[in-house]
């Protein structure tokens, strides 16, 4: 998908300092067109801990800015998938990946392709809130530019800022912006989390279980939340929440035992699933 | 619930008496400690008052000379706090950098198996006993640093300093490497998340989270160093000595004490008694040491 002028998509990872087209432009698609460009293109993935295979050939594409639900019961490999995405899941030893992931036609899994450029461009967000310990509220946001050595001075307080508003924050914290992150409340926490996987421009959001550690209200936040970022981003989220997964998400994709069952625009999952087994997951039958 | 079962008794106990005995036995051994550690500070404690009814406290702190086995007496007891902070410091310095890059290894890149073997590998070297390390210091390491120091003596602070620096060596990993295997994977997961490579990830996010279980290791390596008596008393020599020359002999407050247990100054005299003036000094120091080690440890503990 990529345009004529700009760099073709399989430079941009291989570059340390990519020049790929923000966010935030009007797109090629409008939000409510139907047909929305590709963002992901996952063929025949299959994922292993050790000898053991948790992914069997998944394949499914997942739409620029839209926001895509991963649902299935505990164990179906749901973190698994979605850490595929963005090559957190060879972080674990013993583990392996198959199949083809690309992202905006690149495949992130070719020769040459960083895994650590690869991350620049899709954040992630975890179950439970990582704020770093050691660091201010500001400083966690300015974590990821930091760690990649891409700070410019002069940008610091307004791209902290500009993140914390992004992730719904920053009238809670602006007066308190060299206090240790890790004092805020837990939703508070995730959101200073999103603003720092928001800080470092990514194209695409992973979500694991986002709010799976927070109470309703700190969830109908980040809820309110990932409906602002679906203008600008392509969000995965999983989650356990049936309800959730209705209210925020485009498409649906359920998986069972590693396998993925059914995947379609997520109000055809809730009211009319093709699959029995969809339609047991969903009305609480089983998982 | 279980108080409503019909009957049911949860008060008393339902231990037999060989548990009992067991509990007791236990308690004894433990207040048998803080006895032993109650007389040591009473013994201390009336020694130094008798040891202060004679010399006055200004002697002590403001005196540059330690003599007091000589004719002309004199007690200031800094030239043994400096030959005690002269040796401790190089042998900090020596372990600090080896112990911190041993930990990262062990930690953040060795693989489970290596790491299995290498930890008690290098704990092994805190098993050597000190008297080793002493001769060791003394009959190797000095001759060889004197052929490329000029003017190094025979005794002096430089090569026991160095020599009890990798003693202490296990001490600082060993711990340091707890302080990091103890931040929680979340932490690395989210750097890595952001696109932090390796190393940026150890440097600026693990080791800040470890910090105050890193201090703690190297606050209680520093207060092992201060309290090493064998290999100063071998190999840095017996003469009190307000220096900060790392070539020249100087004397340890350690090092004091044993050299006076080991003559025969009689019990009751004040030669006697400033043996445990400086006992008490050593206390103080060491025991101030670790508990500042005890407080950052708990402070690490819970903040991850
Ligand atoms: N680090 C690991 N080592 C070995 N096996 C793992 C590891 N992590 C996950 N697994 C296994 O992989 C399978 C898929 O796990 P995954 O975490 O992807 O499930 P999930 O759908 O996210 O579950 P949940 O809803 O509980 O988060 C499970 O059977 C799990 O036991
Ligand atoms: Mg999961």
């Amino acid at each position: 998908m990529a345009s004529a002028g700009a760099p073709t998509a399989p430079e941009k990872l291989r570059m340390t300092q990519s020049a790929h087209s923000r966010p935030g432009r009007p797109r090629e698609n409008s939000v409510n067109s139907e047909e929305a460009a590709t963002k992901f293109r996952v063929r025949r993935l299959a994922a292993w801990f050790g000898s053991q295979q948790v992914l069997h050939g998944l394949d499914l594409d997942i739409s620029k800015q839209r926001v895509t639900a991963i649902i299935g019961p505990s164990g179906c490999g749901k973190s698994t998938f979605i850490r595929c995405l963005n090559r957190m899941h060879e972080l674990v030893p013993s583990a392996r990946v198959g199949g083809e992931v690309r992202l905006d036609d690149e495949d992130i899994y070719g020769p040459g392709v960083d895994p650590v450029l690869l991350r620049r461009r899709v954040g992630m967000v975890f179950q439970k809130p990582n704020p770093f310990p050691s660091m201010s509220i500001r400083d966690n946001v300015l974590a990821g530019l930091r760690l990649t050595h891409q700070l410019a001075r002069a940008h610091a307080n307004e791209i902290n800022e500009k993140a914390l508003r992004s992730a719904a924050l920053w009238d809670e914290v602006k007066d308190r912006l060299d206090e240790p992150g890790a004092g805020l409340s837990g939703g508070q926490q995730q959101r200073l989390c999103i603003a720092r996987a928001l800080a470092v421009e990514p194209d695409v959001l992973l979500m694991d279980e986002p709010c799976s550690a927070l109470d309703p209200i700190a969830t109908a936040r980040i809820e309110d939340l990932i409906h602002t970022l679906r203008e600008r981003y392509t969000i995965v989220i999983v989650t356990h929440n049936m309800q959730q997964a209705a209210r925020v998400s485009d498409r649906t994709a359920f998986l069972l035992t590693g396998e993925l069952v059914e995947y379609a625009p997520t109000d055809r999952i809730f009211t009319a699933p093709s699959d029995k087994r969809t339609e047991d997951y969903i009305t609480g039958k089983f998982g | 619930m279980l108080s409503a079962a019909p009957g049911g008794r949860v008060h008393g106990r339902s231990a037999g008496l060989g548990e009992r005995l067991i509990e007791v036995g236990l308690l004894g051994c433990g207040l048998l400690s803080i006895f032993t550690t109650a007389g040591i500070l009473f013994v201390l404690a009336i020694e130094t008052f008798a040891f202060f009814r004679e010399v006055t406290l200004a002697q002590f702190f403001f005196d540059t000379q330690w003599t007091p086995l000589f004719a002309d007496k004199h007690f200031g007891i800094w030239p043994l706090v400096s030959g005690t902070v002269l040796t401790s410091g190089i042998a900090i310095l020596v372990a600090l950098p080896f112990g911190l890059l041993a930990a990262i290894y062990l930690s953040e890149f060795a693989e489970q198996r290596v790491r299995k073997v290498l930890k008690p590998a290098l704990e092994i070297l805190a098993g050597v006993p000190t008297i080793v390390y002493g001769y060791f210091a003394l009959v190797f390491v000095t001759p060889i640093l004197q052929a490329m120091i000029p003017g190094l003596a025979g005794f002096n602070s430089l090569s026991a300093g160095m020599i009890m620096g990798m003693m202490i060596i296990p001490m600082i990993s060993s711990m340091t490497e707890d302080a990091l295997y103890a931040v929680p994977n979340s932490l690395r997961e989210g750097a890595y998340a952001l696109g932090a490579t390796r190393l940026s990830t150890i440097f600026r996010v693990v080791l800040p989270a470890a910090v105050s279980g890193i201090a703690a290791s190297v606050i209680l390596a520093i207060s092992r160093a201060v309290g090493e008596t064998m290999i100063v008393a071998i190999a840095a020599g017996q003469q009190p000595r307000l220096t900060l020359d790392p070539r020249l002999p100087v004397e340890t407050m350690t090092t004091y004490i044993v050299q006076v247990s080991m003559g025969d100054t009689p019990a009751g005299t004040l030669e006697y008694r400033s043996i445990f003036v400086v006992g008490a000094a050593l206390f103080v120091m060491t025991f101030t040491m670790n508990f500042v080690s005890q407080r950052l440890t708990r402070r690490y503990r819970s903040a991850v």
